[in-house]
């Protein structure tokens, strides 16, 4: 309500009309307007006002093929700036050259989803002094939102560009596809640098990330390295256990009697999982089902079920190969969400709480059916949280896709090394050795079995592992934390250790 | 207890399989050189395993080099046997030791 003190000062306001006809005269003179565009990625680093001690962020859209990260730290190392917080949505083994700027003190703080290779082992090996957070895709959003992650300064790689920064994914040489993570740094981050490497005629509308987001703009020669963007995720497997998994998976979901027409499904990367959704998809055509959408990282699996009208919608935050990020440009309903809509626990309306089934990887998984998806069976940071406990936890059946044992090294085990998704939020565990149901889905159970599917308890495979393998001994940790696992919203789920 | 005879191999580097060299020494012991993509995990067990095959095979005065890929005990053992086979070319194999 307007109290009348103020009501009566607007009557004390004066109008500027001076001013408003000295800047139209400005223009009429025919001096340049101000222009977004920097000579260089230090110009626009003067102009956000970066200080030491600020949180800088990047996206992973470019996966494997990022060219813009290391680049854009290497200018900010060199200008002088410390003790800068990282967040990054995810880290690939391209960023390894961040461990000079560690070692330097130009990086203090990570804020990531993922950490592999030698950064990865670096971290595992006592690196920092902080724990980097390692947050899920839909609990980065949570943290931007709710203000633990304050992103001062973002610097958005971007396919291509308008001159005022109107940026898409899907134009250019460097296709990325979907900028569903970029959206939320554009939206949220204080200042935002825009680095593209194709300028688009103004306006280039539809732009994923508009014009009002952004503040500066810098041309470069390239943000990033097509032939790796995919970083090898399309591969069809022919590995036969591979296989064998696949069409497990498929006729779990088949028969779990939520395979019915206008149905919704989310399958990730890597052999089984991409599989699956080829044997499903077979199935969807013997039994006349149309999916009415398909989930998350998107596939060109995904792009031929929709072309073929076995899915009627694919909702995209990231394109994880050049098949879905050309399709997001070309087919209509190839739609580009934000992480925000995708999977934020806290977000008025994200995908997954509209979601049927899902199918994930996993490194480990250990009697109480909480998976590792993110440390290896040394105990060194190689992989990556994602949507992995977003969509554990929301879709309606959540499926677990891993072989019993990889090589010698068991993939169910009595306890994980690290959990990202909890038990109670995981369905049903795959494996080449039978089907295990989570206790809490007695009736799921029962469908299983009676479809003829091989159900066994997760306690027997996991003593069939040791059997094969023998039981491993234990990984020698120190007390020293390297990295916490936020959950979803914020929590803090479980910790990493330093290895001793 | 007996020697080899001279040097031999088995096994390949294939992910899931061993590469296993030996050959005779002058010590009277069994000299064991691990390398393993699982040491941290098995490391100790697939010493064990190498010592008690040789043992069962009443061999001594034997250096055994081991690249392991993660292969489980059962292809260790087989890999191992092999190799000793070859380095005494024997005729007639007792299979009842194996």
């Amino acid at each position: 309500m307007i109290d009348s003190k103020e009501i009566k000062n607007i009557t004390k306001l004066t109008p500027n009309k001076a001013d408003f006809f000295k800047a139209s005269s400005k223009n009429h003179s025919g001096k340049e307007r101000f222009s977004k565009i920097c000579e260089s990625i230090e110009e626009s680093i003067k102009r956000s006002g970066l200080k030491d001690g600020m949180t800088i962020s990047f996206h992973h859209a470019f996966r494997g093929g990022d060219k813009v990260l290391n680049v854009v730290m290497d200018v900010i190392a060199k200008m002088g700036f410390k003790d800068l917080t990282l967040a990054s949505s995810s880290l690939a083994s391209v960023h390894d050259p961040l461990i000079e700027h560690i070692k330097n003190g130009v990086v203090t703080q990570i804020y990531t989803s993922g950490l592999r290779s030698k950064l990865g082992e670096a971290i595992s090996k006592g690196l920092m002094e902080k724990p980097v957070q390692v947050h899920s895709h839909g609990g980065r959003v949570h943290l931007v939102k709710s203000g633990e992650l304050n992103i001062d300064v973002a610097f958005i790689g971007v396919p291509a560009i308008d001159r005022f920064g109107n940026a898409t994914g899907y134009k250019g040489r460097s296709k990325c596809g979907s900028l569903g993570y970029a959206m939320t740094d554009a939206r949220y981050a204080k200042y935002v640098v825009a680095i593209s490497e194709s300028l688009e005629e103004y306006p280039s509308f539809p732009a994923s990330i508009t014009q009002d987001q952004v503040d500066s703009i810098v041309l470069v020669d390239e943000v990033g390295d097509p032939s790796q963007i995919g970083e090898g995720a399309t591969r069809m497997t022919t590995n036969p256990k591979e296989l064998l998994l696949a069409r497990r998976a498929a006729r779990v979901i088949v028969n779990s009697g939520l395979f019915k027409n206008g149905y919704s499904l989310q399958t990730g990367t890597g052999g089984a999982s991409l599989a699956t959704t080829i044997f499903l998809s077979e199935k969807m055509e013997e039994e006349n089902i149309t999916a009415s959408f398909g989930l998350g990282g998107i596939t060109g699996t995904m792009v031929y079920m929709l072309k073929r009208g076995q899915i009627k919608t694919l909702l995209d935050v990231q394109s994880f190969d050049e098949f879905a990020a050309k399709s997001l440009g070309e087919n209509l309903n190839h739609i580009e969400i934000s992480a925000n809509q995708y999977a934020n626990p806290s977000s008025k309306g994200a995908a997954i709480k509209q979601l049927d089934v899902v199918v994930l990887s996993a490194l480990e998984i250990d009697i109480d059916f909480n998976v590792n998806v993110l440390t290896g069976s040394k105990g060194i940071l190689r992989g990556a949280s994602g949507g992995h406990c977003d969509t554990a936890a929301e879709a309606k059946l959540s499926i677990i896709v891993a072989p019993l044992t990889r090589g010698r090294i068991p993939t169910i085990v009595n306890r994980v090394n690290t959990i990202i998704t909890p038990g109670n939020t995981v369905d049903v565990v795959v494996t080449d050795q039978g089907v295990a149901v989570n206790p809490k889905n007695i009736e799921l159970k029962q469908r299983l079995k009676k479809a003829g599917i091989t159900v066994v308890e997760i306690e027997d495979l996991y003593k069939k592992a040791i059997r094969i393998c023998g039981k491993p001994k234990p990984i020698n940790y120190s007390d020293k934390v390297v990295a916490t696992i936020r959950y979803r919203d914020g929590s803090v789920l479980d910790v990493v250790r330093a290895l001793a | 207890m007996s020697k080899i005879k001279k040097r031999a191999h088995a096994g390949t580097l294939e992910s899931s399989d061993a590469f296993i060299e030996i050959e005779p020494i002058e010590e009277d012991k069994i000299k064991i050189e691990l390398q393993s993509s699982v040491e941290e995990m098995y490391g100790e067990d697939i010493r064990e395993l190498i010592k008690k095959v040789i043992n069962e095979l009443d061999i001594s005065h034997i250096s055994v080099k081991v690249q392991d890929k993660g292969a489980l005990d059962y292809v260790i053992k087989a890999r191992l046997q092999a190799a000793i086979l070859r380095a005494n070319d024997d005729e007639k194999i007792k299979w009842d030791k194996l």
